[in-house]
């Protein structure tokens, strides 16, 4: 009351804030059909025209979250450890005495906490680029992904979801937001990251804090890492970037959601300490992974190197291969107040203390993200190839080879398909399709080689070794290969599961009655919930997607009650069963198995730990099996 | 009074021929001063220009209203009785609303008005409206914001209203119960409303002055047999009437207790560095039972809506020293003008304790960052609440419609329970297509041991809107939902009236909502008493 202001910002922003049709999202399988690559902007292009050092040195000045107090790092530190709830556990702790228990929250606390700064964000774009530039022709970047992000950042605390396929993307968000002066997120990482000498530290001054990977039922460890987390997301001092798929998916598949660290970033939306939350779902899509070979071996059960810094510079010989390009499609910010619209009752809350979930929403949100991640990956030519390529038997991928003729075919029948299923496409505009092909073999010339109009696996080491294979040997080796294969399928996946399993309830059930395919839809839907990416509480929208796909590229004529295969439809039919088969084979051979049953062995995929653990998991979860402690 | 506005007819704010703002009459210490920020932050605020102006309906034409329901048979035994009674229609439609945004702009169709002057009158016209079934609406000062005294658009029946605001009689005795309305509201509607004064950290809310009420309802009159200061004769019956909302009888007597008047009063100032500083001390002040008589803290925008309320200075002096505190919060203190907010203060009672409770509050308020601002911002932030009423009228004029709402919440949610209905009014009013910001501010008005009474008020310019009305009640209804999801009450004074009836199930449950509704049905069978406020 003393003197008077003139308003100032506030006022004229009101016209510019974009209106975001947030609900749109909601609407499954909405999203643009084929992206055109004026809508990506290519980020290294920049990055080989000026120099590294200037580039690291520019100035780097974001427009924060507006409330958000310049706290820094010890500041972070100090509120977590004052924080009411923090005390209350401690308080809680009983067997020690208060200061001892302190202590220890304090340690884990020091274990944890990140330390971003500048200095380091700049040590990490000089090298991050020097590297980039190597591995990649291009890394393109959605510059309208990018404006709504850093919109969302001035009006509420941002979350960052990426998909994690390599390791190589643990760094690219900060990387491209540094480029274009939006705040540097902090990341959460795994422990045995922050373990590799010297890496270790510089990745925690680059804005990552680390978990641990077992936490079990430690008290204190939980209370610790979710105040730390809430205080981030509260204070909004940095956008929290975080895999909700929880690590990085062996197989390129979607993993199915992991809840803890979902359901503490939401909290203080649920609890009423921030008025909302805002998800930005990011897809990562590479045209050839970094650590493809290791991926599949360790799906075999060969252990995975530890992480340490040694280890990455004996991988330094990566640098020399080439590895195509890579997408970052920045999805469309998505509102967690609207989402849950309806969805929850907070008020609920008012007369408990405030830390208790809603763990159906969490999980449904958790699955609605990991969705919009795969809606947002672009799909490239080689793995629709890999598609193509598993469906041949594996004698004439060995030893025949396959006609290139016939594969390139089915490679632009596929493109069709995947565009008539409103995929996103990676194929490259203005060059010709068989140029397109020519070079996509070339780069993953690790797999398969093109040799006199046909193709071949590539089977490793097969040239130097002379001493005959054991046949364990032979089957690794195949299964190796294969399994890569496998991965480079699963990045197009997505795209087919719906129609696929429609087909396949077709298939199986030779019923056309509508509710009989239903059911059946649902069944399989159930049965692999823990191997693709489905919604839950979506069933009949899910199946009405997959009915109006399979119509719309004139696969099946639909009536109110009937669903009749057309004479046209086969080939994507049976394309479509196919792409499934390898997973009902796995989930019948491992469910033998268990049962003490014997069975014939069809597919590779069954040896992936990874479709083993599903298995389980599925089964465990239609409560077939349960688990006893040993 | 004005029928179509707030407060008294002399009384009002006005752009002057130089296009300054002033405020007319001679009731207030703001009356007759000219105010020369108030133009720029209204422009500001709204957008609201002086070009586009909407004037009230300033007559009120017989023929707008609604012909009245009679009853004639009641009417004509009533008049036999010589109570006062009219069927004006400037009268019948100044009884029919409150002081809710929306009531002021619609119509009524209630039928005859009473005029009650004392326990006997009252009796026989409830005994003659069982009889010949007429529905009765009590009616103190008129000051309801909670669409309380709107007649039920479902009723069919003869509705007559029961004016009973010239039962209080003038006595000169403090109760200490001062609520903003106090010029207007009355004595029965107090009770009947759950009502909170200013000053109740010294006096108590109406449920702890309250020594005895006699309250008639169809059954017959309700009254303790002594005036005991406390009884545990089962659930106190005083509770049934308090809050009651002219549902079950009309409050014809009430004792009070009463108190000297204070010997010495003291207005008092705080400036916080932020808001959130100055909820921290407010909870310290509660923790150590140490709240003076009131004590307010109101945010950054209503600082500054304050300021822009300032009268002119009469000297150089004045506006030199004002450049001087300014210079020293904002430079030498450091704190943010567009995150600052203030804590007016006011202590009352003998000389000395006065001046060694200020001292403790203040050595409070310096641990939370607090600057003591001066006695002379904290008397006009008192003002304030007196003249906000006229300005919203001011507001009116100009395209601007506004209201206050008021919930109580516990220390814990304090804080995010104002940052979150602000942010969401905005984003309401967003969504609904106004075409300027909101105003959308807060202010902690009460104290207690377990949480604080918080106030906030929303104004928007409806320019360019087809119907701001309904997007107002929309905001107004958003605003509510928002404030239950965060662990606020319904209600901490305004009370349920009709406006949020809705939610009172989720409030008190359903067998709550049993237990009510059966005291009713017992008190009043036939629904005498039927203007359908709170179940």
């Amino acid at each position: 009351m003393l003197w008077s202001y003139r308003h100032s910002g506030t006022r004229k922003s009101w016209f510019n804030i974009n209106t975001r049709e947030l609900s749109e999202v909601v609407v499954i399988g909405s999203t643009a059909s084929l992206k055109d690559e004026e809508e990506f902007t290519d980020i290294l292009e920049e990055r080989r025209r000026t120099t590294d050092l200037g580039y690291a040195l520019r100035t780097f000045n974001p427009q924060p979250y507006k409330g958000a107090p310049s706290g820094s790092t010890s500041d972070l530190k100090k509120a977590v450890l004052e924080s009411q709830y923090l005390r209350y556990i401690i308080a809680l702790e009983t067997g020690s005495s208060v200061e001892k228990v302190r202590q220890e929250a304090r340690g884990i606390l020091e274990e944890m906490s990140h330390n971003l700064q500048l200095g380091f964000i700049r040590l990490m774009g000089y090298t991050v680029s020097k590297v980039f530039k190597r591995l990649f022709r291009s890394i393109y970047v959605n510059m309208e992904g990018l404006n709504m992000l850093q919109q969302a950042i001035q009006e509420s605390p941002v979350i960052l979801m990426p998909n994690h396929r390599s390791y190589v993307d643990f760094l690219i968000v900060s990387f491209i937001l540094f480029t274009y002066d939006i705040p540097i997120p902090v990341i959460a990482a795994g422990i045995p990251l922050a373990s590799m000498k010297v890496v270790g530290e510089i990745l925690r001054r680059s804005g990552a804090f680390f978990i641990r990977r077992a936490i079990g039922s430690d008290k204190l460890y939980w209370a610790v890492l979710s105040e730390y987390v809430r205080t981030i997301v509260r204070t909004g001092c940095a956008p929290l970037e975080f895999y909700v798929e929880g690590f990085r998916s062996r197989t390129l598949k979607s993993v199915v959601p992991k809840l803890g660290m979902m359901d503490m970033v939401l909290e203080p939306y649920f609890k009423g300490e921030v008025f909302d939350i805002t998800l930005v779902p990011i897809s990562i899509s590479y045209d050839r992974v970094v650590e493809e070979s290791l991926l599949a071996l360790e799906l075999l059960g060969v252990p995975k190197p530890k992480e340490s810094t040694t280890g990455l510079f004996k991988a330094s010989r990566v640098l020399q291969e080439d590895y195509g390009c890579m997408h970052v499609n920045f999805g469309r910010p998505l509102s967690v107040r609207q989402l849950c619209e309806g969805k929850i009752n907070r008020s609920e809350y008012n007369l408990i203390p405030r830390y208790r979930f809603i763990q159906d929403c969490v999980n449904w949100l958790a699955h609605l993200i990991v969705r919009t991640q795969e809606e947002g990956s672009l799909i490239s030519p080689w793995s629709l190839m890999a598609c193509l390529l598993l469906q041949a038997p594996i004698t004439t991928l060995t030893e025949e080879g396959l006609q290139w003729h016939g594969l390139t075919e089915k490679t632009l029948w596929l493109r069709k398909l995947v565009l008539d299923f409103r995929g996103c496409l990676n194929w490259p505009a203005r060059t010709p399709d068989s140029d397109v092909m020519s070079s996509t073999v070339a780069l993953h010339h690790s797999i398969v080689h093109h040799k006199a109009g046909r193709v071949y696996l590539v089977q490793d080491g097969d040239p130097a070794s002379q001493d005959p294979l054991s046949p364990e040997e032979g089957v690794m080796r195949t299964a190796a290969a294969v399994l890569m294969l496998v991965s480079y399928r699963n990045q197009a996946l997505h795209v087919f599961v719906r129609p696929g399993i429609l087909a396949t309830a077709i298939h199986i059930t030779k019923s056309t009655q509508k509710d009989e395919l239903f059911s059946f839809f649902c069944f399989l839907r159930d049965v692999f919930s823990n191997e693709f990416i489905f919604i839950p509480g979506r069933a009949s929208q899910d199946f009405d997607e997959a009915c109006s796909l399979l119509q719309k590229c004139g696969a099946v004529h639909m009536s109110q009650q009937e669903v009749t295969v057309l004479e046209t439809g086969l080939e994507v039919l049976s394309f479509l069963q196919k792409l499934l088969q390898p997973f009902l084979d796995s989930y019948q051979f491992f469910g033998f198995f268990v049962f003490c049953f014997a069975g014939d062995l069809h597919t590779f995929e069954v040896l992936s730990s990874d479709t083993q653990k599903n298995v389980l998991a599925a089964l465990r979860r239609l409560e077939a099996v349960t688990k006893l402690r040993a | 009074m004005k029928w179509n506005g707030w407060g008294y007819s002399d009384s009002k704010f006005l752009y002057n021929k130089k296009g300054q703002a002033e405020f007319t009459g001679k009731r207030y210490r703001l009356s007759g001063m000219i105010i020369p920020g108030l133009r720029e932050w209204m422009e500001s605020t709204f957008g609201a220009n002086l070009q586009h102006k909407t004037p009230a309906a300033p007559i009120l034409n017989s023929s707008a209203v609604q012909p009245p329901t009679l009853n004639e048979a009641f009417l004509k035994e009533l008049k036999s009785t010589g109570i006062p009674f009219s069927h004006d229609a400037e009268d019948r439609v100044f009884r029919s609303h409150g002081k809710a945004e929306k009531s002021l702009l619609m119509s009524t169709k209630q039928s005859s008005m009473f005029f009650a002057d004392c326990h006997n009158d009252v009796v026989k016209i409830v005994e003659l409206a069982c009889k010949h079934n007429v529905c009765l609406m009590p009616y103190g000062g008129g000051t309801s914001v909670s669409s309380a005294l709107e007649c039920p658009p479902e009723e069919t029946r003869s509705i007559v209203s029961l004016d009973t605001s010239q039962m209080l009689n003038e006595s000169g005795y403090c109760t200490g119960h001062e609520p903003d309305s106090m010029e207007f509201s009355s004595l029965g509607g107090w009770v009947a409303t759950r009502a909170s004064g200013m000053k109740k950290n010294i006096y108590g809310n109406i449920e702890d002055l309250v020594v005895h009420i006699k309250m008639v309802t169809p059954q017959g009159v309700i009254e303790k047999s002594c005036q005991g200061p406390r009884m545990s004769t089962g659930p106190d019956v005083h509770h049934f009437i308090m809050g009651s909302e002219g549902t079950l009888g009309v409050v014809t007597e009430v004792t009070m207790k009463i108190r000297p008047m204070p010997e010495y009063q003291k207005y008092g100032s705080v400036v916080f560095p932020n808001f959130e500083m100055g909820v921290a001390c407010l909870r310290e002040v509660a923790r150590q039972r140490c709240a003076p008589a009131s004590i307010r803290l109101m945010d950054n925008e209503q600082f500054k809506f304050g300021h822009a309320l300032k009268p002119q200075v009469s000297s150089i002096f004045t506006s030199f020293l004002d450049g001087l505190k300014k210079f020293y919060i904002t430079k030498f203190k450091g704190f943010d003008p567009n995150r600052l907010c203030v804590a007016t203060l006011l202590f009352e009672g003998d000389r000395e304790k006065v001046l060694q409770h200020e001292k403790q509050v203040y050595d409070i308020a310096a641990k939370f960052g607090g600057l003591a601002a001066g006695e002379d911002n904290g008397q006009r932030g008192y003002m304030l609440t007196f003249v906000i009423a006229y300005l919203r009228d001011l507001g009116m004029d100009y395209y601007v419609i506004g209201e206050s709402f008021e919930t109580s919440v516990p220390w814990d949610r304090v804080l995010d329970i104002c940052r979150n209905v602000k942010a969401r009014i905005v984003r309401e009013c967003k969504d609904k297509g106004v075409q300027f910001p909101p105003l959308s501010t807060c202010r902690v008005t009460q104290t207690y041991d377990a949480g604080a009474c918080v106030y906030f008020y929303f104004a928007f310019n409806y320019r360019g809107l087809s119907d701001p009305v309904h997007v107002y009640e929309q905001v107004e209804h958003a605003a509510r939902e928002e404030i239950l999801a965060n662990g606020g009450s319904l209600s901490h004074h305004h009370g349920v009236g009709k406006l949020r009836k809705e939610w009172m199930r989720e409030t008190i449950s359903s067998v709550g909502m049993g237990m009510l509704k059966s005291v009713k049905d017992y008190v009043d069978p036939n629904n005498i008493f039927g203007n359908r406020n709170l179940l």
